[in-house]
Parts: structure tokens; C-alpha cells; sequence
């Protein structure tokens, strides 16, 4: 019996399932909890690693590497995207002395 | 083949370049043009004509063009047909078309509006041939359709003055009333017969599968349309208004074509008529009854247009007459030998307006043929021949049309002579307050007074030569005559009950002589009142007795105006200011302003924090993943 | 012994997430995160994800913590520069992540049981095959991601970049 195989029978799919969603809901919670803009960036990439734990484990549960390629692209985008996000957080700053959401009201209508 | 429909496209052609390059083009190459096109469609029917007249084409041009509408197992084509019958109508349309149209450059010279004036005229040519042209009911409402809205634009063409365009929507809307029988009696046609071809109703009429109830709901509805467009008791009421018209289109619109499309349209279905004597009973009383009381209130008429345009009604009437006893020649040969006439003396009153400057009132003119004399000799041939005086046009026509009648029942005799009698003495009168005697008007007038230009009285000259002998056509045998025009359109009419002479000709003598003497006391009448004896019209408001209810036009206008204007206002008004306002305005404007007040509340939950916008973003995803699950 | 170690990275990773959003100090945040990402390297490893795990601890732990370090220490934040939600804030945001939550999990009952593949490929996580399906089916994806971080790099330099305008200098 191949060492997969052994994982497959010991840990069911289903745990993954579920790991991803709390981790996923965990990232949630602290998008709305806190007002620090750079905890919500944070809490955000915590989501995206829940989806990617649940790519990955799909991809070799059913052996196909699609996944994986996916993940990969993920990354890439989450970097461009911390990147981007994070200068415009120090811009913000810069101009405000504060990334506290309750403060950035100036969306309002 | 291809002819014809150059023959209707013409004028169209016309229509098109007048209406939209019409105001950088100058007068003269608007005027000749809108003139030219209809002349070209002339030469066409020319050409048309001379086949069917020298035997070249003896059966009609029936084109199926191309498939309007389908339904389950009936289609309607666009067809055209070309026939006797609408091969005369063909050359009054065009040929008089053609002399209006050169008319009107010399009588709307100084109209702003002048290339409209001709893209309107053009497009009123245009929908005529449609209406005469066309091979099917349907076709024949398209032009029906067409010649009221150009009536609509005409009338009201001078649409700054608000009497003039309000006459323009009078004109408009009781012809709709025709245009619903006439719609009525496609909707009967098509249910009971499945067809709205001529050809084919007149093959199912002739093979006695129509019906006779059937017929006669149709012939009745058709006549409702004719009615209407003919200007009968109780649709008349819109051509005296329409004579706020210019001149030139009250004498062809009002005088020559449209009006005379409804004696077309009864013709062309005389089959019908022919299965539904009660029909014809209705179609005879009622021109006889319109003749006659057209007749009576012409008398008392003091507006040169609107006595011609009493007399007009007065002679469809008599048309109308023709048609329900059945001498469907008789009719035809009036509507030409009318059209003529009656063109001149639209003509002729336009010539007169023009030198009096816009006066239309013969209480204020008199004496004019020192100064018109072309106008007045032209004026005088039109007056005899309507008359009916012999030798003139109208002599042969109307007498037709009186023997018809006698044979048919002396009581309509009666009435369409007495109309005749009354039609010799007003239009007489109309004669001598116009032209003899002294000038009435002011004395600047009088100053200005001159013969028209030969732009306007070449056309006159041309029609009161056909006024005389526009009878040739159709001389009855007692004159040793063979009546060409007969047996011209035997092969349309063949069928019609009344229309072989049953009379003698001893009679038929006797019944011309008492006619002529009849108007020509009627004229005598005129000449002893007016010239010899100097009487004048009364002045507004002197009217007594009966003269006032005449003068009034026995309060028709008036009577309609309380028994369904009014009514129909109050009810309009009464459901604008409840269904409208209350109820239609009043759930849009709730609505609207409920979506104005929950918009203002709603409007507060955009407060800039983005920590609400966040928790209510992931409600939102709860909501929809809630929803899919539960959906499972 | 392997559902042991799921369960222990499990733990960790769960217990690393929850601390890194309750966290006060940002400084704690971060470094809870990492080892949230540390502990989701390990899932990769378990399920033979080698070369996966390799560039997640590098991409994630290795440049996007150390940037969030480097802003946050930037910007000198700390426990006292962010105050507290109100009350009503925090009610909600727990009864809307728990809601989500009850969603996931009712979802995710509903699920169909894991049937294994016929064939199982052992080698689909090593960075061999992963590189052949990148370069060849995911090839044009793969080069868009590099014009992509180009793209952003050149974009953040000039997001973050000061203005040249004559304002007073913020520090």
C-alpha cells in the first residue's frame, strides 16, 4: 500500500473540507473584527491560504496537478496584490497618519 | 406592366424631392416639377386610356405585386387594376391634377410654404392612384387613408390661422367615422367571403355565394365610408369647414378626386349592391335627401367657396342617387362631367379671391366682369353647366341621372329635380352678385382689381371648354347619340339591374324638357331678383324666420355639437380629471414618491463605514450560499 | 500516526489564525501568521506537495509577512494605535463569521464521499510534473502572471512613491 493510499484511508477528504472552511471563517471573523487595515490584509491572505489548502488537497486526492498549477497562480496574484495594497495602505498613511478603517469614511456618500 | 407603377410612382417621385429639397429649391423649378411628374402620370393614363378606347386591351391588368399580409389561409396582396373604370378615374385625377397644379403656381405664388404646398399636393395625386388603382379593398383603404391625411395637411395648411387647422381636424375626424365602416366592411368581407380582391368578390357575387344578409352588412358598411369621404347625410358636415383650404385644393380635393371616391368605391363593388336592394334603397334616399338639402342651405350662402361647396354636396348627392337606383353609368358620367365644372368654379372663386386679395364674402364684390372677363365667361359656362342647361356637360349627366330616378320612383324625381332647380338659382345667384352689377367692395380693392395671370386662367379656359363638351361622352339615344361612355363600361358594371333604360323615349323627352325649364326658371329667378330687381343678401344677424335656419345651415353643426361633441367632452374630461389624474397619475406619482421616500431612508445606509459595508457584504454570501443549499 | 500529525497541524494552524486576528499587536499578528502559513506547509508536505510547500513558505512567509513586517514597523503601529470596535461591531462580526461557518459545514454535509481515483499519479506534487503541466497546458496563463507581477512591482513604485508637490513631508 503506497504512502497516498495510507493518507487517503487515514485522513478523509472531508477533514480538509472542513480545516479550509474554519480557517476560511477564521480569516472572516478578523476582516470584521479589527479596524486595522493592515490585520484585514492579513486576515485576507489567511483566506486565500484556506482556499489553496483545499486546491491542493483536491488536486491530490483526485491526482490531478491542475490544482496545484493553480495554487501556484494564486500566489503570484496574492503577491502582486500585497504589493499594490500595501503601497497604497503607506500612501494612505502617509497622507492621514492612521490605515484605522473607521477613520477612511471618505467613501461616504 | 412596368408603366403603372411608374404611373403611381411619379408623383411620389415628386412628393419625395418637393418635401425634402423642396426649400432649396427655387419656386418656379418646385412648382413645374410637382406639375411635370403629374403630367407624366397623365401621358401614362393616356396611353392606358387609348388602349382600353380603341379596343387594344380589352381585359383589365390585374398585377398581384407582392404578398402583404398573411394569415392562417387568407393572403393579401399589394395588386393593381387597371380597368375602365379606374382608367377614367385615372385621367380626372391626372389631367385635372395636372391643370390644378399649374394653377396653384400662379395662385400660391406668394406662399411662404410654397414647395410644401406642392409636396402635399403630390403626395394627395400620389395615394388617389393608389386608392383607384389598387386590385384589392385593402389597397384601396391604404389610398383611402392616404387622401384624408393630405386632405388633413391641405385644409389646414394654413395652420398659423387656429379656425382654419381646427377645419383641418374636422375634416380628418368625421372621415374617420367613414374609415371605421369601411373597415367594418373589410372585416365582413374577409370573415364571410375570405378575399378583398375585386376580381374574386365579384366572381363569388356573380356565383351567388355571398350571402344576401351578408352584402348587405357589407354594402351598408361600405356606404358608411363613402358616406363620409363623399361628404352625405349625416357625414357632410366637414366639407363646408374644409373650404379653409387654398382655393386650389378645395377644387381638387373637395370638388374633383377625393370626394368622388366614394361613388368609386360603391361602383367598383356594384356587384355587392346589386345582391342587397335594401342598400341601394339607403344609398338612393340619402344622396337624394343630401341633394336636396345641400341645395336649400346653398341659397342662403353668402361665402362664394362655401356655396360651391354646398353645391358640391348637393351634386354627390345626386351621384349617390344614380348609384342606388342602379345607374352606375350615369353616376361615373356625372363625376366627370362634375369634376370638370365644378374644378372651374373652385377655380374661377380662387381667381376672384385672388384679385379681392383674400375677400371671400359676395356681399362684397359685384360688377367683376369689367375686370375679369376671362374669369367671368369661364365662371358663367361652369354655372350653365351645372345647371344643366343643354348643350352643356352637365345637361346630359344630370338628366341621366333624373330619367333614372323617374324610372325608379317619381318621389326621388321629385326631390332630385327640386335640387336642381334650387342648384340653377343659387349658383346664379352666385353669377350675378359676383360678376354684374356695381362694385360693392372698398375702393383700394377696386383700385387693385385685374384679370389673373394666364397661369391661372389657361387652366380655367381648359375646363370650361371640357364643361361644354365634356357631354359628348355620353349623348343617350333619344339625341341619336350611342352613348359612348355605356358601353365603355359595360364590361365593369355589366351586371347592374337598373341600369338598361326602361322608359321611352317620349318620356325621357318629356322629363329632359321639364328639367331644363326648371333651371332655366331657376336662373330667370336669379336674374329678376339680383340684376333686375338689385336685391342683396341680408347682412349677419337680419336673417328671420326659416331664412335663419337655412342661413344657420338648420344648426347641423350645432345640433352635433350638443347631441355628441359636447357629451364626448364631458366624458373625456370627465375621465381625464378621474382615470387620468386620480388614478393613472396617481399610482405613478405614489409610486414615485414612495421610491422617493424609501430612497431618502435607504440612502442613510451608505455612511462611508466600510466595517458596516464588510459585515453586510458577508450576510450577503451567508444569504446566497444559504439560499443554493436550502435549493439542494 | 499520519491522522495524528493532520490533527497536530490542524490544531496549530487553526489555534495560529485565531491568534492572529485577536492579536493587539500587529508585530504578534505577523509572526502568528507565519506560523499559520508554517503549519499549512506542513498539510502540503502530508499531501505531497513538496515543491508547493517549498515556494509557500518562501513566497508567503519569506516576502509578503517580511513586507507586512517591514510596513507595519513602517509605520510604528502598535497595541495602542488601534482602538477597539464597539461592542455592537464585535457581536456581529462573531455572529456573521459563525454564520458563514454553520453555512460552510452545512454545505459541505452535503457533499458527495470521496471516491479515489483509479490511478493514483505519486508524482503529480514533484517539480517535474508540476513543470511540465505549467509550461505546457498553463503556458500562456504562466506568462501573463509575469507580465502581472511586473506590472504591480512598476505599480507600487509609483503608488508609494512621494509627491514631488511642495506638501510639507509627513514622518
Amino acid at each position: 500500500m503506497s504512502l497516498l493510499m495510507n493518507i487517503f484511508q487515514e485522513i478523509p477528504l472531508h477533514n480538509y473540507l472542513f480545516l479550509s472552511a474554519i480557517l476560511f471563517c477564521i480569516g472572516v471573523f478578523g476582516v470584521l473584527l479589527r479596524r486595522n487595515a493592515i490585520i484585514i490584509f492579513m486576515s485576507i491572505e489567511l483566506m486565500f491560504n484556506a482556499v489553496n489548502l483545499l486546491l491542493v488537497a483536491f488536486s491530490t486526492y483526485y491526482s490531478d496537478s491542475g490544482g496545484q498549477v493553480f495554487v501556484f497562480f494564486i500566489m503570484a496574484v496574492a503577491a502582486a496584490e500585497v504589493s499594490v495594497g500595501l503601497a497604497i495602505l503607506v500612501t494612505i498613511y502617509r497622507n492621514l497618519h492612521s490605515v484605522d478603517i473607521d477613520e477612511l469614511k471618505s467613501l461616504k456618500w | 406592366m412596368q408603366l403603372v407603377y411608374l404611373l403611381i410612382l411619379l408623383p411620389l417621385i415628386g412628393f419625395l424631392v418637393n418635401g425634402l429639397f423642396g426649400s432649396k429649391l427655387s419656386k418656379t423649378v418646385s412648382g413645374w416639377l410637382g406639375s411635370l411628374v403629374v403630367l407624366g402620370s397623365f401621358a401614362i393614363s393616356t396611353k392606358y386610356f387609348l388602349d382600353f378606347y380603341t379596343g387594344s386591351l380589352a381585359a383589365p391588368i390585374d398585377i398581384k405585386a407582392f404578398e402583404i399580409l398573411y394569415f392562417q389561409n387568407i393572403s393579401i396582396h399589394f395588386g393593381i387594376l387597371v380597368d375602365q373604370l379606374s382608367v377614367l378615374w385615372l385621367m380626372i385625377v391626372t389631367g385635372i391634377g395636372f391643370l390644378i397644379h399649374v394653377y396653384s403656381i400662379g395662385y400660391m405664388h406668394d406662399d411662404e410654404n410654397f414647395s410644401r404646398f406642392f409636396a402635399y399636393l403630390n403626395l394627395f395625386i400620389f395615394f388617389m392612384l393608389l386608392l383607384v388603382l389598387g386590385n384589392n379593398l385593402l389597397v384601396t383603404y391604404a389610398g383611402w387613408e392616404g387622401v384624408s391625411l393630405c386632405s388633413y395637411f391641405l385644409v389646414g395648411f394654413w395652420y398659423k390661422n387656429e379656425s382654419y387647422s381646427n377645419a383641418g381636424k374636422k375634416a380628418f375626424i368625421v372621415n374617420r367615422v367613414g374609415d371605421l365602416g369601411f373597415l367594418l366592411a373589410m372585416f365582413v368581407l374577409l370573415y364571410y367571403v375570405g378575399s378583398l380582391n375585386f376580381s374574386d368578390l365579384k366572381a363569388e357575387a356573380l356565383g351567388g355565394n355571398i350571402p344576401s344578409n351578408v352584402a348587405l352588412a357589407a354594402a351598408l358598411f361600405l356606404f358608411v365610408g363613402a358616406a363620409a369621404k363623399s361628404a352625405q347625410i349625416p357625414l357632410y358636415t366637414w366639407l363646408p369647414d374644409a373650404m379653409a383650404g387654398p382655393t386650389p385644393v378645395s377644387a381638387l380635393i373637395h370638388a374633383a378626386t377625393m370626394v368622388t371616391a366614394g361613388i368609386y368605391l360603391v361602383v367598383r363593388t356594384n356587384f355587392l349592391y346589386d345582391l342587397a336592394p335594401e342598400a341601394m334603397q339607403v344609398v338612393a334616399v340619402v344622396g337624394a335627401a343630401t341633394a336636396l338639402f345641400a341645395a336649400t342651405i346653398g341659397i342662403f350662402q353668402n361665402d362664394i367657396k362655401k356655396v360651391l361647396a354646398y353645391s358640391t354636396v348637393s351634386q354627390l348627392g345626386l351621384m349617390f342617387l344614380a348609384v342606388g337606383v342602379g345607374a352606375y353609368t350615369a353616376a361615373v358620367f356625372h363625376v366627370i362631367t362634375h369634376a370638370f365644372f365644378k374644378a372651374c368654379l373652385f377655380l374661377g372663386s380662387g381667381s376672384v379671391i385672388h384679385a379681392l386679395h383674400g375677400e371671400q364674402d359676395i356681399r362684397n364684390m359685384g360688377g367683376l366682369k369689367k375686370w375679369m372677363p376671362i374669369t367671368f365667361v369661364t365662371f358663367l359656362i361652369s354655372s350653365l353647366a351645372i345647371s344643366g342647361i343643354p348643350p352643356f356637360s352637365g345637361f346630359f349627366s344630370k338628366d341621366e341621372i333624373l330619367a333614372a330616378a323617374y324610372e325608379h320612383n317619381i318621389g326621388l324625381w321629385l326631390v332630385a329635380s327640386l335640387a336642381s332647380l334650387f342648384t340653377a338659382f343659387y349658383m346664379f345667384r352666385l353669377v350675378f352678385l359676383t360678376f354684374n352689377t356695381n362694385f360693392r367692395g372698398t375702393e383700394e380693392q377696386q383700385k387693385h382689381l385685374h384679370e389673373s395671370p394666364s397661369l391661372i386662367t389657361i387652366p380655367l379656359i381648359i375646363l370650361a371648354a371640357l364643361a361644354v363638351v365634356g357631354g359628348a361622352m355620353g349623348i343617350p339615344e333619344v339625341f341619336g347619340g350611342t352613348h359612348w361612355m355605356k358601353n365603355f363600361l359595360a364590361p365593369v358594371v355589366a351586371s347592374g339591374s337598373g341600369a338598361a333604360h326602361a322608359i321611352s323615349h317620349s318620356t325621357e323627352l318629356m322629363l329632359i324638357s321639364i328639367a331644363s325649364i326648371a333651371a332655366v326658371v331657376g336662373i330667370a329667378f336669379a336674374y329678376f331678383r339680383f340684376v333686375k330687381g338689385g336685391a342683396l343678401p341680408l347682412k349677419d344677424g337680419e336673417e328671420k324666420g326659416l331664412q335663419k335656419v337655412i342661413y344657420n345651415k338648420f344648426y347641423v353643426d350645432e345640433i352635433y355639437n350638443a347631441i355628441i361633441v359636447k357629451p364626448l367632452m364631458t366624458l373625456s374630461s370627465l375621465a381625464y380629471e378621474i382615470f387620468d389624474v386620480l388614478v393613472v397619475d396617481g399610482v405613478v406619482n405614489t409610486l414615485a414618491s414612495i421610491t422617493y421616500w424609501k430612497g431618502k431612508q435607504i440612502r442613510l445606509l451608505q455612511s462611508g463605514n466600510i466595517g458596516f459595508y464588510l459585515i453586510m457584504m458577508v450576510l450577503g454570501a451567508c444569504a446566497i450560499l444559504g439560499i443554493t443549499i436550502w435549493q439542494l | 500516526m499520519t491522522f495524528y500529525i493532520f490533527l497536530f497541524l490542524a490544531a496549530l494552524a487553526v489555534f495560529c489564525g485565531l491568534m492572529t486576528v485577536t492579536s493587539r499587536n500587529p508585530v504578534h499578528s505577523v509572526i502568528f501568521l507565519i506560523g499559520c502559513f508554517f503549519a499549512i506547509a506542513g498539510h502540503y508536505l502530508l499531501l505531497n506537495a513538496q515543491f508547493l510547500a517549498v515556494v509557500h513558505i518562501i513566497v508567503y512567509a519569506g516576502a509578503i509577512m517580511v513586507l507586512f513586517l517591514f510596513t507595519l514597523m513602517m509605520m510604528n503601529l502598535n497595541e495602542a494605535s488601534e482602538g477597539h470596535k464597539p461592542a455592537l461591531a464585535r457581536i456581529s462580526a462573531v455572529v456573521s463569521a459563525g454564520l458563514l461557518l454553520f453555512i460552510l459545514i452545512a454545505a459541505l454535509k452535503k457533499t458527495e464521499p470521496f471516491a479515489p481515483p483509479l490511478t493514483i499519479d505519486h508524482s503529480i506534487g514533484l517539480v517535474k510534473a508540476l513543470g511540465n503541466t505549467l509550461l505546457n497546458e498553463y503556458l500562456l496563463p504562466f506568462e501573463f502572471v509575469s507580465i502581472l507581477l511586473l506590472s504591480s512591482m512598476v505599480g507600487a513604485v509609483l503608488i508609494a512613491k512621494r509627491d514631488k508637490s511642495p506638501k510639507p513631508e509627513l514622518e
